[in-house]
This record gives C-alpha cells, structure tokens and sequence, in this order.
C-alpha cells in the first residue's frame, strides 16, 4: 500500500516535471497553446470533481468560470486592486457564488439539476449583458498591459505566463489528488456509489455535496479568473453555456472521477479542434465523430481505460 | 402601448411560441418517456427541419403553398428516418446508459450541426408561408365622448401566425388519438411502463424505441417546417428550443404528455408577458430564474410524480 | 517540422486562392522568383493574416470581407506588390469567439509568419484578440466600426484606418434625422455592447439637436423572435431607430413590419439590420421610402465615381450589390469596402516605411500614425478620409439612403466633420 501511495505520487510529479522540460523545448505556437491548456484544465479538474468524483451532473459550470473571470476583471480596473488581490477577490467570490447556487441547486438531483444549474448560468450570462454599462457586455473588456504585474513579473511575457500557469495547474492537481484521497473525497464516491447506504451510514450527504459544489465551483472560478489575467481579457462569451458544456467533454473525453483525465481530455480535444481546423471550416464535426466513437468503443475516456486496462491503482 | 393591447399582443406571440414549442417538447418527452434517455441532439432534428423545408422551397420552386406541403410531409420524415437510424446505429448499441446517451447525442448534434454547416453554409435563409394577410385589431379608449374605437400600432397579427397554432393543436391531438387508440400506441404506453414485462409479451421493444425516437424527432422537424416561414433556417437555430424544450420537459415532470403540453403553454405564454413588465433582458433573466426556482421547490416538476 | 509547416502554409495560400475563384493571377503572381518582382531585393511575398468569421452568428460579413480582401490582393499585385515583393493573404476562420481569435493570432505570428493580421469585424472578437497582437508586437489592422479603439481601450498595435467606428456614423446620422424626419425617436437596438454604442452616442447627438430618444428597447442577444417586444414603443414616437446584427436580423425587420402594419412612425435603420439580406424580400415592402444609413451605397448610384465602379468590379459585385456570379447572394457592402482600404493602407505604410521584415514592424505603425488626409481613388473608393494618428481611427462620410422602389437611393452624405469627436488617448505616446 505505501509503495502504491508512492507510485501516485511520483506519477503525477512527473507529470509535472515533463511539462517543465516542455517549456525550454516546444516552439512558440504549441509553448502558448499548453499553457491555454493547463489553464483551461484547471476548469476541467474542477468541474470533474463535482461529475466525476460526486456524480453532480451540472451544465452550469460557467457561471463558476465567468465569476471568477469577472471578479478578478473588475476587481482590477473597477475596483483598482492589483492583480494579487483580484484574484483572491475572484476566489472568495467564487466560494461564495458556488455556496449560494450549490445550497438551491442541490435540492434537486439527476437531470432536474442540470436544468437547474444551466438556468442559473444562462440567468448570470444574461446579468452581464443586461449591466453593459459595467462589463461592457458581450464586448468585454480587456485588461491593460501596465496592471497585468504580479511582484513584478510581467504576466504578458509568455514565459511568465507558462510557469505561472503551470504552478496553478500543480497546485489545484495536488490538491485534487490530496482531497480524492482524504476522507472527505471517500465519502463523495461513497454518496456518487449509493447515496441511500451514504444516508443510513451516518453521512450528511446534503453537506458532502455542498462541499463538493463548493470545491468545484472555486477551483473552477481560480480557472477563470487565472484565463483572464494571463490572457488579458474578460468577455461574455467565457459565461455561456458553451463554457459549461466544454467541461463536461474534456472530462468525459479523458476520464471522469480520474486526476490527470481532465487535462488529457482537454490537451487532447484542444489540438483535434486545431488540426481538425486546418482541415474544415466544421472543425466541431471531429468533436463530435470522436465523442460518439467514445461512447461506442472507450466509455471510460482516454485516463479511464488505461486505468481500467492497465493500471487500476491510478486515482 | 397602453395595457390590454399590449397583453392581446403577448398572448398572440406566446401562442404561437408555445405551439411550437409544445410540438418540440412533445417530441422530447416522448422519448424520455418510453425510452428513458435525454436526447441532447433534439434541438438538431428541429433545425434540420428547417433547413430541409429550405432545401424543399428551393428545389421545387412555384407557389409557396406547394412546397410547404410537401416540406411538411419530407421534412419530418427524412428526419424520423435519420432519428431512427442513429438510434438504431448508436444509442442501442450503449444500451441506453443515461450518462453516456447524454455524452452520445451531444456527438451527434455536433456531427448534425456540422454536417449543416458544410452542406447548407453558415447562412441563414428564408422561406415564403404559404399565405401571410396581416390584419389589425381594434381596441377601445375611454375619450370625453365616452368609449372611442381605435386602431393601436401593432395591434395584430399574420393570418399564417394563427395557422401556425391551429396546426400544432391539430397534430398534438392526432398523436393523442395514436397514442391512445392504436395498437402502436398500446405498444408504446406498454414499453413505457414496463419494458421488460412488454418484452415477455412479445412487443419488439427495439423497433419500439427506434420508432419513437424518429417520431420525436419528426415532431420537432414539423414544429421548425411551420416556423421557418417566420424565422429563418441557420444551422445554429437548434441550440435556443432545446434548452426551451428540456425546460418544459422538466416542469411539466418528465415523460408526462400533458405535463408537458401545460408546461409548453405556460413557458412560452410567461416568456410575452413578461416582457410587458420588464426591459427585455431582464425579463429574459427572471423567466430563467422562474424556472430555475420552480425545479427547486417542485423537483418533480409541475405536474410530475416523482423524478429518476 | 519546418519542411511540415512550409507544406501547409503552401496548401492554405492554394485553398485561399481557390476560396476567392480568382485562381490565375495571384496565384501565378504570388509564385516566388516571378519576372515582375525581380527588381526588389527580395522576392519572398509578404504574408497578411486575414482574421475572418468563417463561421459563427458573423459568417455573411466573413465571406464577403474574404472575398473583397482576396480582390484587393490582386489589385495589389496587379500594381507591383508591396515594395516589388507579392502579396500572400493567409486566411483563418475565427468562428466569431474571442478565445479562437487570441488562439488564431498567435497562428499568425508563430505557425504562418505573417507580416500583419487584420479584417476583424465583431468587436468581441477585436476585445479578445487584441491583448495577444500587442503582446506579440504585431500590427493589428482591424475593419470593425468598434469604438474601444478610439476609447484607449487598446493598445498602440491594433489600428481601424480602413473604415470609422459607430461613434462616428451614429453621432453624423443625427442632424439630418432630426431636420428630415422628427425629433422624438424611439430606439431598437441589440444589447450588447455595439448597440449600447448606438444608444448612447445617438441619444448624445439627438439632444444636440434639439430632439430626444423617449424610449430604448435593448433586445437580447439569441433572440429570435421580436414582436413582443415592439409594443413598447411609444405611441408618440415620431422616428423609429433600428439596428440589429445576426442570423435573425431578416425576420427582426419582417417583424417590424407586421407590427406597423400600414401606419408607422418615420423609420431609420442601420444597414447592418439588412446587411446580405436582398432588398426585394418578401415582407420588406413597408420598408419603401425609410432611410438607411450606408457605409457605402450598396447599389450602384446615379452619381457613381469611377472608383466605386473599378472597385465593385473588381469585387465581383453588381449594380444591385449582388454577387456577379449569383444574383442571390448579397453583398456586406457597408462593411467590406473597410477590407479593401486597410488592405492599400498597408501597402502606403509599408512602402513609405521602407517595410522589409518583422523588424520594421515599429517603423509601419509609425508610418500609418504619420497618415493624415486620404483622397478617394481605387484604393479608397468609398470617399475621402481622415485619419488620426493620435487615436489610430479614421474618419470619413456617410451616407443616408431612402428606400424607393425596393432599391436604396443615395439622399444625403454627410461631410467628413460631422463625424468628429474629441481625442481621448493618444496611442503615439504609448511605447513599442
């Protein structure tokens, strides 16, 4: 057992290390394309804790990513903070928007809760464009060069932006794979298995899943507001709904309630849309072959069937 | 717009939202009933529609009047064909798992979305109605020489608006009556109830799903043949009545047909007049709330029993 | 690798050419070592990256700002090229989202090499790409009408020399609205952030004036249905103001019609409420004797320059602003002219400037910032204009058409004036 605790360990610093090594070797395009990926599966890990690890399907994970995007944006040149201080302004604001939706969302369960969250996020995307006069709208805002410093370190440089995106992504993947692994992320699977024998064992699964919507939604808020620092723009179009249907393919596509599917999933189908791109003006259209090919051939994802094939000690 | 034109105006414009959207969610619903899965691709079939009643005008050219029949005949069937085919092709195949039927029907509507936008193009197109007379209604004031006639800006409507609505009454009630008093709707109500039990029975449970699954998708194909001559076909158009659809599914309960019917009505009636009281957006806002708090406090939706 | 990349890059300029069915001349022309260019040092063609919304709620402004820019190749290169070298217009579709956009530009810079990026048109796209062109340092020409430009919200790369922003063309509408037609206006616009342009730089204009806006119905975005929402129209309006952009701008104007019936109030519309949509459709015809504003005349006027007429050739457009080859197929042609312009903009900064490579990118900001009147002619056939420097915006006439006989006939052209605004940045002092 503690060689196989090792074993995860060492896997995912690896994983980590290798993306490190990526950064003195991949030419420019793909060096910026990863570090849009580590970012963007930042979301993914925070939406696969609420799917994968707690079973919430939820459409609306949008709403999490656009309030950290805008907390963070208006924070800075709303309310003057410095970049800092915004983004921990977008993760308070985030664990208090994903408590609020989470305590009402979490009454219903299954399909009803899909709708439910999809409302509340089709409802937030439409708040930003009804107050224009603050978000600019659909238009967004983008945040000037001289306030993307952080101690000193100049976020539009593409390097900076790489290993801060790196260190992001490390920090929320540890702490995944810390929290999967902890009683608490026990019990989710627990509620995900059977939630009537999580009841009659003494859980309180309302809680569990609260907390779990909580995570999530903050994870997935840091993911938003860190895309718009490092990418120096905040617009509508990152609330919509495509943003909370993204999600929920990157993870299906490398492998819910796994660490590193997330991230497989969205390096995966972010290069596929690029080539496919080259190729087509549809470019959605391989999305979509690969999705139904998914669920007719590998319904675990990419991560899952090499857990179930392989290697079944991967968390 | 004083009060009461602007309320007849709500109500003519909900009426023809809400009969669209019943043949739509009617569809959607069928299919969650028999066959218990959400089809993600719904909103594509009714898009597809469209585009094929575009396709039929263009071909066929001469009096609109001819190739609205005919789209309304090939439109809904091509697309049932198509439904069956992927259903028979794809969703039987993963047995109908919620999940991953969730998963599969989001690649179709991509594969069906995209095929559009390669075939079709990113345009979008109009088609004539087959007749369209406007005409104005009349409203009453209270002037110094008493109750005074007059005729408000907008108060009307299209004779082809009013079509639209009578024919989706008239289609929702021959689905009733198939439902109910054939042998094919006896073998679907079985399905429905218990799909191992009809199986025993020696009710091709199979040919059942894949029938369902193209009639429902040929409801939502004949919903957008009557409102393309309104709007306009765009391979995009399939996203707004499938969230619109899931919502009316959802509050009218689950797999219930008249649950659904009362829920269709209610949304798109609430949708105009809500916007009498409130700036457009905002109205969009607190109609998604609406729903949103409805499932809260009702999971089980307005008129359903109990939700999976 | 490289041998990979210089493979695709060849494939993407044969497939641009294809797209634009003009294959013979810039294809053969942009053929390295081809006599013509023999005389410049170098005869490697400068590459442009068209930005363009293939697909997405701005497809039919996509296609036809692709077309006219592969036009104003030829006619570049048909010229002599830029500096003696061709010109290569490498396009990527953007699918109207602001993510793809940063995403394309950074495939110009690094993937294709381009020398420039330009042709953006919706302003959130224009928002999202921005950032990325001045973290790249690389020249941004966009063809939007967005007035964040002008409004210091960008930064000193990005530049609109081909064509003015709403500001502009809303602020000169009002005078002649409110001589011509009446002095209180009720106003349908899309909520976001273009048609809360129109609603507060008009609604500022009108009251110079003398009129006022007594009502603002924002219609939100996705919608596709609108008649609910027009009885909020006042009954005393005097001018109903309409603009709209989308897929369902078609059965936004039917629907307006439907709802007046035979008794309207005096109507104005931007053109982007009918941009690519035929004039001639069914349910349009309340449409007859309102007035448009037009960036420029989609149909052929009786007063015609030479230049309109040279370049609605070259473009492959009719008289009626159709298509040549399809007389369903109707043009953007309020908008696209901006492709063009920028397109011989480029050309003028990049020859004044001595432009050889990546390295003189600075030099043709600064050669463009130094631009100040721009006679019409061939390569600006939609009028004069003035550029400023300052905000990097141009200015030019408008013009106001009346419908008649389902055609739009020209009534009034604004003066390059009334399209002023007080600077508020100057981008020539932000550093490189």
């Amino acid at each position: 057992m503690r060689a196989g605790e090792n074993r995860v360990w060492l896997l995912h610093i690896a994983v980590v290390l290798v993306i490190l090594a990526l950064h003195f070797v991949l030419p420019p395009y793909h060096h910026g394309i990863l570090a849009r990926v580590m970012v963007l599966a930042i979301l993914a890990m925070g939406y696969n804790f609420a799917f994968g690890y707690t079973g919430l399907l939820s459409l609306g994970h949008a709403l999490f990513f656009g309030a950290g995007m805008y907390a963070m944006g208006l924070g800075i040149t709303g309310l003057g903070l410095s970049p800092g201080i915004a983004v921990l302004f977008a993760i308070v604001c985030s664990v208090l928007v994903s408590a609020i939706i989470g305590s009402l969302a979490l009454r219903t369960a299954g399909v009803s809760l899909m709708i439910v969250t999809l409302m509340f996020a089709q409802a937030g995307w439409y708040l930003i464009l009804y107050f224009g006069e603050i978000t600019r709208g659909d238009e967004g805002f983008v945040i000037p060069q001289a306030q993307r410093l952080v101690a000193g370190i100049d976020l539009a440089d593409s390097n900076n932006r790489y290993l801060i995106a790196l260190i992001l992504f490390a920090i929320v993947l540890f702490t995944t794979l810390k929290l999967v692994r902890s009683s608490f992320g026990k019990a989710l699977v627990a509620i995900r298995e059977n939630e009537e024998r999580a009841k009659m064992l003494g859980y309180n699964v309302f809680a569990y899943k609260l907390g779990a919507i909580i995570v999530s939604g903050t994870i997935s808020g840091l993911a938003g507001a860190a895309y718009g620092l490092l990418f120096g723009y905040v617009g509508a179009t990152f609330a919509s709904v495509q943003y909370s249907i993204l999600p929920l393919l990157w993870v299906l596509l490398g492998g819910a309630s796994t660490i590193l599917g997330p991230f497989v999933g969205t390096l995966f189908m972010t290069y596929l849309i690029d080539i496919s791109s080259e190729f087509t003006e549809a470019y959605l259209l391989v999305a979509g072959v690969i999705l139904v090919l998914l669920t007719l051939f590998a319904r675990q994802g990419i991560v899952g069937e090499v857990k179930k094939r392989f290697a079944p000690w991967l968390p | 717009m004083e009060f009461g034109p602007n309320l007849i105006i709500a109500l003519i414009e909900g009426s023809v939202q809400a009969a669209v959207l019943t043949l739509i969610a009617v569809g959607l619903s069928l299919v969650f009933g028999v066959m218990r899965v959400v089809n993600v691709a719904h909103g594509e079939f009714f898009m597809l529609g469209a585009v094929l009643a575009w396709a039929v005008a263009s071909f066929v050219g001469g009096h609109p009047a001819v190739s609205f029949i005919l789209a309304l005949i090939i439109a809904p069937l091509l697309v049932g064909i198509l439904a069956a085919a992927a259903d028979i092709l794809i969703l039987k195949r993963i047995n109908y798992d919620p999940e991953n039927t969730i998963v599969a029907t989001i690649g179709i509507l991509y594969i069906i979305q995209q095929m559009t936008l390669i075939t079709y193009g990113p345009d979008a197109r109009p088609v004539e109605p087959p007749f369209n007379h406007r005409f104005s209604i009349p409203w009453f004031e209270y002037t110094e020489q008493g109750y005074s006639m007059y005729w408000p800006w907008g108060l009307g409507t299209t004779s082809y608006k009013l079509f639209v609505v009578a024919a989706a009454v008239a289609v929702i009630v021959l689905l009733w009556l198939a439902i109910s008093r054939t042998k094919a709707g006896l073998m679907m109500r079985a399905t429905q109830l218990d799909r191992d039990m009809a199986q025993s029975f020696g009710i091709p449970v199979d040919r059942v799903n894949a029938i369902v699954f193209g009639v429902g998708a040929a409801l939502a194909a004949l919903g957008a043949v009557l409102i393309v001559p309104i709007q306009q076909a765009h391979y995009l158009m399939g996203g707004e009545p499938l969230l619109l659809a899931f919502i009316v599914v959802i509050i009218g309960g689950l797999g219930s047909l008249p649950g659904t019917i009362v829920a269709a009505v209610f949304i798109g009636l609430s949708d105009g007049i809500i916007s009498i009281f409130f700036a457009p957006t905002l109205a969009k806002i607190l109609s998604t709330l609406l729903v949103a708090f409805v499932l809260i406090f009702r999971p089980q939706g307005l008129f359903g029993k109990a939700v999976r | 690798m490289t041998d990979y990349l210089k493979k695709k890059q060849s494939r993407r300029q044969v497939l641009g050419t294809l797209g634009a069915g003009a294959l013979s001349a810039s294809a053969i022309s942009s053929m390295p070592g081809f006599v013509r260019y023999s005389q410049a040092q170098t005869s490697e063609p400068i590459k442009l990256g068209l930005q363009v919304h293939r697909t997405g709620i701005g497809a039919a402004y996509g296609r036809w700002y692709s077309r006219t820019t592969e036009a104003a190749a030829k006619f570049i290169n048909d010229n002599g090229g830029i500096n003696g070298r061709p010109v290569q217009v490498i396009t990527e579709d953007d699918a109207t989202d602001p993510k793809r956009g940063a995403e394309v530009v950074e495939k110009f810079e690094s993937e294709h090499k381009c020398d420039v990026v330009f042709g953006t048109l919706f302003s959130h796209v224009v928002a999202g790409s921005a950032p990325r062109a001045g973290e790249l340092k690389q020249p941004y020409f966009i063809v939007s009408e967005g007035t964040q430009l002008a409004a210091g919200g960008l930064n000193r790369y990005v530049m609109q020399p081909g064509i003015t922003d709403v500001k502009s063309q809303v602020q000169s509408m009002a005078p002649f609205i409110s001589k011509n037609l009446g002095k209180k206006v009720t106003m349908v616009f899309p909520d976001f952030a273009f048609g809360h342009d129109h609603r507060d730089f008009f609604s500022e204009a009108i009251a110079k004036q003398g009129g006022e806006v007594i009502a603002k119905i924002a219609i939100p975005p996705t919608e596709s249905s609108f008649t609910k929402y027009f009885p909020q129209i006042p009954r005393e309006t005097e001018v109903l103001y309409h603009v709209m952009v989308g897929p369902a701008v078609l059965t936004f104007v039917k629907e307006l019609g439907e709802f007046f019936g035979s008794s309207s109030p005096a109507i104005f519309g931007f053109l982007d409420s009918l941009e690519a949509v035929d004039m001639a459709s069914p349910g349009l015809e309340f449409l007859e004797g309102s007035y448009f504003w037009e960036g420029n005349p989609r149909y052929a006027q009786e007063n015609q320059t030479e230049y309109d007429k040279f370049y609605r050739n070259a473009v492959g457009v009719d008289e009626n602003g159709a298509s040549v080859s399809d007389a369903n197929d109707i043009s953007t042609y309020s908008h696209m002219f901006g492709c063009w312009e920028t397109m011989n903009i480029i050309k003028a900064g990049m020859e004044a400037s001595g432009y050889k490579d990546v390295n003189d990118r600075s030099k043709l900001i600064e050669a463009v910032e130094a631009m100040t009147t721009i006679p019409a002619s061939n390569a600006h056939p939609q009028g004069d204009k003035i550029f400023n420097g300052k905000t990097h915006q141009v200015f030019g006439h408008q013009y106001i058409t009346q419908v008649k006989n389902s055609k739009l006939v020209l009534a009034h052209t604004t003066s390059i004036e009334d399209t002023f605004y007080p600077d508020a940045v100057d981008y020539t002092t932000q550093s490189f």
